[in-house]
């Protein structure tokens, strides 16, 4: 059986993974830290 | 060294080297990105797969360069008992774990269409595997020594110790094509020397040059995050006690 490989399909998965992993990760880090500090503020004015 | 000790310094510092280091890096990375995908030419092996290269180095790279970060800040920890080390090693560890977890992913990729195959246990991806399971024990063991260490305990230096064991598996990582029969192919860059053209080389380097900012400004991101959480737990505990 002869196998169709499209190369393309295979570069712009790789680029979305990489790209979209890498944004989620600096959202969740800024939100994370945005987050605690904000607790801290709060725990500090109580 | 020492003089960045102070938490309270640091995190002046950190206000402006966060967004300093942030928008050139995403600015960077995604423009080389682009670069390379519009104007690299195929590869007459590879053909465009050799794209891949643009995310997958970069990648690859900062995941080493995670776990050397956690390597020299446990030496700080436990030589010179460096107050900011500890936290430093901690914060590199979740950026260095994702960026391992994308090379070993955008590796795949790659590999399916340029050996036939998504993956094989040779010495380069096994031990790159091996360093994710590396990641995942720091992150777990580190964890835990926060519960321990808000306990009045000492398991900093536990998983310190684990962080400069674990750098065990940088070297192996870096030789596994040399020393072991692999699919994967021999180091295109060592030091003073390359064999990728430079149509290739420059985007990679600039997108390396992006990512590489864009992981400080997740370390620098995480750093202030477990400081907030630490200075609240000892305001919630001063008040209980008192």
């Amino acid at each position: 059986m002869h196998e169709r490989l499209d190369q393309w399909e295979y570069v712009w998965a790789a680029l979305a993974i990489g790209v979209v992993g890498m944004l989620a990760m600096v959202s969740w880090s800024l939100i994370a830290m945005i987050r605690a500090e904000r607790r801290r503020d709060k725990v500090r004015r109580k | 060294m020492h003089g960045f000790a102070n938490p309270a310094r640091f995190l002046r510092m950190a206000r402006w080297l966060l967004p300093l280091l942030l928008v050139p890096g995403l600015v960077l990375s995604l423009g080389a990105l682009a670069w390379g995908i519009a104007f690299a030419p195929p590869d007459h092996l590879m053909g465009v797969t050799v794209k891949i290269l643009f995310i997958h180095v970069p990648c690859v790279w900062l995941g080493m360069a995670g776990w050397s970060t956690i390597a020299v800040s446990s030496i700080a920890e436990l030589v010179w008992r460096h107050p900011l080390a500890g936290i430093a090693a901690r914060a590199a560890a979740v950026p260095g774990a994702v960026f391992t977890a994308l090379g070993l992913a955008t590796g795949s990729i790659w590999g399916r269409p340029t050996w036939g195959t998504w993956w094989v246990w040779d010495g380069r991806l096994t031990s790159f595997l091996v360093l994710l399971f590396l990641y995942f024990g720091y992150i777990a063991l580190a964890d835990a020594a926060q519960r321990d260490a808000a306990s009045g305990g000492s398991a900093g230096r536990v998983t310190a110790i684990f962080g400069l064991v674990g750098a065990i598996n940088i070297p192996i990582i870096n030789r596994s094509v040399v020393w072991w029969n692999s699919l994967h192919q021999p180091p295109s860059i060592t030091l003073g020397r390359s064999a990728i053209d430079g149509t290739y080389l420059w985007p990679l380097l600039l997108g390396a040059l992006g990512f590489s900012l864009v992981f400080g400004a997740v370390v620098i991101a995480r750093m202030r995050m477990l400081l907030a959480e630490i200075q609240t737990e000892a305001r919630l505990r001063r008040k209980a006690l008192g």
